[in-house]
């Protein structure tokens, strides 16, 4: 990453006549486009930049350099499970055996890649104690929104129309909430204890026969384990509820809990985030959706059926009659599940039991190295992740955004911050297993640093960053007249 | 401290309103608009537009956070602030001065229900 | 626990451990309520090493055959330049998250920003959002946006002539989410006029969505539609493929108030169904309706040009359960793949393939009609690159034979309709095998009669 600013935009390298391409001569002109009725065709071409390939490859280059990444540095997002994606991964998943296949080609012409689609959802079933997975939907938030769609089909499948309810914790990531609006569903909030978890005397008035179900994310987002789950899940069953896991912070429970096991019947799963896919800078994803026994009749079409006979297999694509219906277009994110899959295969079943162990002792590692600098608000043992409340010093005004813009001076990427909601300043933190203990003790150091410079120079952290490309944007004016296509940045003069 | 003004209805979710004969003129708080930070853009009802007390009849929104707007009264609405169009920071500037919509209330009774100046100041904790 | 993706030696985890005040792993989980612990074993393989897990993938992909490809239906085999592969693979695109940080993000801000800004030049939209999952959840977001706009009506109209993958997952989205589907009717292989007519002006209309180019190719005339459904107050909802709308008239031009559809004929690899990219594009006065996350310019303290994630408390993370969508993220490394083919392809490029498309498909339709057993589905309607044809052949048998030649014979889209498409990827020489299988089976067929 480079300290400079590389600012052009593709339009702007643009000269009228250059090219970037080149493509066959068309054997076929005689049968020329402009027979089609000028009424259906443009009239004038689309503003695309002209440009050569040379300036293409810098341009995206030089952009690129702009740019933090896992592989670049530390990249404690909590939540997001920033861990390091493997090149195996990309290699397979370029393969132009499965990179080449039109999604309707006939099964007898795909079975490789039906299998690579069948096998990665057995795997996360057994990895996660449900039944069976689809890996249809195309990112976690999909996911959410699909798995609740099970939830509403199974209800309705018993004639029980009057459950439109679902119950979320405080505590929960804006995301749920949303979901369940998509999906036709009322939001109650349950609040959490004082420790972070959820308050089952708050939870009890609230469970009633409108209750479709409860999503929890468990460790929730505050890295503590839900230790009342089984009660709660018991409590949510008797009154007909369906207990969705939210799979957000599925990566210290890899080795050591699974979901299936502790009361959950539909749950979705981030291979971007446990399965070591890369983000992309925020996609494509990939939100596979289990269900326990019973409920793999509603999950979406189209499914992969494996069929034995004798010593052979073969898959076929085929629709549920009781499946919610569709959600994509096609498979899913075909692409994602390659890389997904081959981690699996990279790490096997004897290592992936420390995958959770390993980002929990990080975790709680950073928390116990920090704990002196920093206000922790909930102390114990922690999974995968942990909250500060900001400083624990705040006297000089320095607040936890003027921390997280400091620590990109130091080459590290900032944890997620003002997230949860039940903290002021909060600062979330994970570290995933990946991290070498050099790695976490360079950040630890940096941390104490940017602690006492908020003491001793607190400006130079209230106006950080200082050697990034750019410095603190003005977010005000972005909301304020958006400016989003280059059109409209010509006509502003930005 | 935030300003607040004797003589207006204020309800739970801070927004006020100014009687004037039959119209009532709706705003969010000077409390509301320091708690959203500097407000980004208003989004307002169309003339004609019914509203009904306790309902949504639009929101505001800040680079962090977005409020929806709750009507304290039924009505209909005669006219929105066209000003907040091209400057919503105006709330910022002065909230009470700078009303979102205008309405002709439908039932007078309902102002019976909101809190008086006194009421919210102690609602807010100030 | 030696494994080269934990970095942890016998000496960091006895120094770590004793940090953190605890004597082994397991001790993190002793606020687990032990009769919770998996115990058991995965059903999983042992570890891999990478040469294994070469040898396997390479097994498998054994199993598959890369067909020489005249199928489209909603994925389209394009050329795509070497540059692009080679690009998104750089690992500061690829590693990096959502660009929440601006100022070590710029990268990825950046290329949004100009993703977006083609997107818009393309459909000839005022704006863009910094795309979706694919086509089809496209287009039911934008069922959704429409019924949000509307606020009290619940009905959205929708062609017949939609691709019906999206169709289903519009279906799905309105199903849950409480809206009212009416399709409307196909005439001749384009959307009836009198049953929109009829439909659009019932009163609880908040959208109507319609296609360009439609499932079977044909390039529909929508004059006057947008104004029929602007005077109903619903929403005109275009779903494009993007490719094509390098020539074709843009949903701008016919008034169209959302512009969606899928990017992945902008040179994405068919992938065996995704990764692809879906587009959502609208009118500055609805910008704030629009679902996903927006990059907009602004400066930094210094004064710098800066592109930051703008609108988000329209969100999800903010608004909650009173969020425009529950979308989280967008596809961000395939807009990458887009706004890099569109740089090198530019506007001559985009011709260009549609150009070709277009000669090869003319030129196989003609083909095959001239072989007495095929006529086209909808004669005098326009198309681009992709038509359906009509036959009295056994389309299964037919198709096998070519599989067994290595050629994706369209998709059959009913028993006696088989929907091709051809574009720039196919040589003439290429199309000429089709047609001489096609002539064979034909002679086979009248042999056996």
């Amino acid at each position: 990453m480079n300290n400079t600013y590389y600012g052009s935009l593709i339009f702007e390298l643009s000269r009228e006549g250059r090219r970037g391409y080149s493509l066959p001569a068309n054997e076929l002109k005689q049968y020329g486009m402009d027979a089609l009725p000028a009424q259906l065709c443009r009239e004038q071409a689309p503003g695309l930049p002209e440009v050569d390939e040379l300036s293409v490859v810098r341009h995206y280059t030089n952009m690129s350099n702009n740019n933090f990444g896992v592989d670049t540095g530390f990249y404690p997002l909590g939540s997001c499970t920033m861990k390091y994606n493997p090149k195996i991964n990309e290699e397979m998943c370029n393969l132009p055996a499965f990179t080449g296949l039109h999604p309707l080609q006939d099964p007898d012409t795909v079975q490789g890649a039906l299998e690579v689609y069948y096998e990665l959802q057995r795997s996360l079933a057994t990895l996660a104690g449900m039944k069976e997975f689809t890996l249809n939907p195309f990112a976690g938030a999909h996911g959410e929104l699909t798995g609740l769609m099970v939830m509403r089909s199974y209800h309705a499948s018993r004639g029980d129309d009057k459950r439109t309810k679902v119950i979320v914790p405080d505590s929960a990531h804006g995301t749920n909430p949303a979901s369940a609006a998509v999906c036709g569903l009322d939001v109650v909030v349950v609040k959490s204890r004082p420790d972070g978890t959820v308050d089952v005397d708050d939870l009890r008035p609230l469970l009633d026969d409108t209750i479709a179900g409860m999503m929890m994310t468990n460790p929730n987002t505050l890295g503590i384990f839900e230790h009342s789950i089984a009660e709660i899940a018991k409590l949510v069953h008797d009154c007909g509820g369906l207990m969705y896991y939210d799979g957000a912070n599925l990566n210290p429970m890899l080795g050591k809990v699974r979901p299936g096991d502790i009361g959950f019947d539909i749950m979705h799963i981030n291979l971007h985030k446990t399965f070591s896919t890369p983000h992309g800078g925020g996609g494509p994803g990939s939100g596979p959706v289990g269900v326990r026994e019973g409920l793999e009749q509603f999950l979406p079409n189209p499914r992969v059926i494996r069929h034995d006979e004798d010593d052979s297999h073969y898959y076929t694509v085929e629709n549920g009659v009781n499946s919610l219906g569709s959600i994509s277009g096609f498979l899913g994110n075909f692409g994602v599940m390659m890389r997904a899959y081959t981690y699996i295969l990279t790490l096997g079943k004897e290592n992936v039991k420390n995958v959770g162990p390993l980002a929990t002792l990080n975790a709680n590692y950073v928390k116990e190295s920090l704990k002196d600098s920093f206000e922790l608000p909930i102390g114990g043992v922690c999974k995968h992740e942990f909250v500060f409340d900001g400083l624990k010093d705040k006297s000089t005004g320095v607040t936890t955004l003027d921390v997280a813009k400091r620590l990109l001076d130091f080459g590290f990427h900032a944890p997620t911050i003002y997230f949860p909601l039940l903290f002021h300043e909060a600062l979330m933190i994970e570290p995933t297993e990946n991290e070498s203990r050099e790695t976490l003790d360079a950040f630890i150091d940096v941390m104490h640093r940017i602690a006492k410079e908020a003491h001793d120079e607190p400006e130079m952290v209230k106006t950080a960053p200082h050697n990034t490309p750019v410095s603190r944007p003005d977010d005000a004016q972005a909301a304020l007249k958006p400016i989003v296509t280059y059109r409209e940045l010509k006509e502003e003069n930005v | 401290m935030s300003k607040i003004i004797d003589g207006l209805y204020y309800c739970e979710s801070h927004e006020y309103v100014r009687v004037d004969g039959e119209f009532g003129y709706i705003g969010i708080t000077d409390y509301a608009q320091h708690e959203l930070g500097n407000v980004v853009y208003v989004d307002m009802p169309e003339v004609d537009d019914e509203v009904t007390a306790g309902e949504e009849f639009g929101a505001v929104e800040s680079v962090k956070a977005a409020s929806d707007l709750n009507s304290p009264v039924s009505g209909t609405v005669v006219e929105v602030n066209e000003a907040l169009e091209d400057e919503p920071g105006l709330i910022n500037k002065d909230a009470f001065e700078n009303w979102i919509i205008k309405v002709q209330m439908s039932d007078a009774s309902e102002l019976e229900g909101l809190m008086d100046a006194a009421a919210y100041k102690a609602f807010i904790g100030e | 626990m030696t494994h080269k993706f934990f970095p942890h030696t016998p000496e960091d985890l006895k120094a770590m451990l004793a940090r953190c005040g605890e004597n082994t792993l397991d001790d993190f989980y002793k606020d687990v309520p032990q009769e919770l612990l998996f115990k058991g074993d995965y059903d999983l393989p042992n570890a891999m090493s990478e040469l294994e897990v070469r040898r396997y993938f390479e097994e498998l992909g054994s199993y598959n055959e890369v067909m020489t490809c005249f199928a489209g239906a909603g994925c389209y085999d394009h050329y795509s330049p070497a540059v692009i592969n080679n690009i998104i693979e750089r690992s500061e695109f690829l590693t990096s998250y959502t660009p929440y940080q601006a100022e070590i993000s710029q990268g990825t801000l950046q290329y949004i920003f100009e993703y977006q800004s083609m997107m818009a030049e393309l459909t000839g939209m005022e704006v863009s959002n910094a795309s979706m999952y694919d086509g089809a959840t496209a287009t039911a977001e934008a069922m959704m946006m429409a019924i949000a706009n509307a606020k009290k009506r619940n009905t959205v109209l929708v062609s017949s002539t939609l691709n019906p993958r999206v169709v289903e997952v519009v279906k799905t989205y309105a199903h849950f989410h409480g809206v009212n589907i009416v399709m409307i009717d196909e005439k001749d292989g384009v959307t009836c006029r009198a049953d929109f007519e009829a439909k659009v002006a019932c009163g609880d209309v908040a959208g109507v969505i319609v296609a360009s180019p439609n499932y079977y190719g044909i390039l529909e005339d929508y004059t006057g539609w947008a104004d029929l459904c602007h005077d109903n107050k619903a929403l005109l909802i275009m779903n494009c493929v993007a490719s094509a709308l390098g020539v074709i008239k843009t949903p701008a031009e016919w008034g169209a108030d959302i512009a969606v559809g899928d990017g992945q004929s902008l040179g994405l690899p068919m992938n065996f169904g995704g990764p692809y990219v879906g587009f959502l594009c609208t009118s500055k006065k609805l910008i704030r309706k629009m679902p996903g996350r927006i990059v907009g310019a602004t400066r930094d303290v210094d004064g710098k040009r800066t592109f930051v994630l703008t609108l988000q408390a329209r969100e999800q993370h903010i608004r909650r359960e009173k969020a425009t969508s529950n979308i989280c993220s967008n596809e961000s490394l395939m807009a990458l793949y887009v706004t890099i083919y569109l740089a090198l392809m530019g506007k001559q490029g985009l011709r260009e393939v549609n150009e070709m498309g277009y000669s090869g498909a003319h030129y196989l339709a003609e083909k095959l009609v001239e072989t007495g057993k095929f006529a086209l589905a909808f004669p005098d309607k326009p198309f681009l690159n992709e038509f359906a044809l009509t036959t009295s052949l056994n389309i299964d048998a037919l198709q096998d034979m070519c599989m067994s030649m290595g050629i994706q014979a369209g998709v059959k889209i009913a028993d006696d309709k088989l929907l091709l498409c051809v574009t720039e990827a196919r040589s003439k020489a290429e199309i000429d095998a089709l047609i001489e299988n096609v002539q064979y089976f034909i002679e086979k067929e009248e042999e056996n009669q």
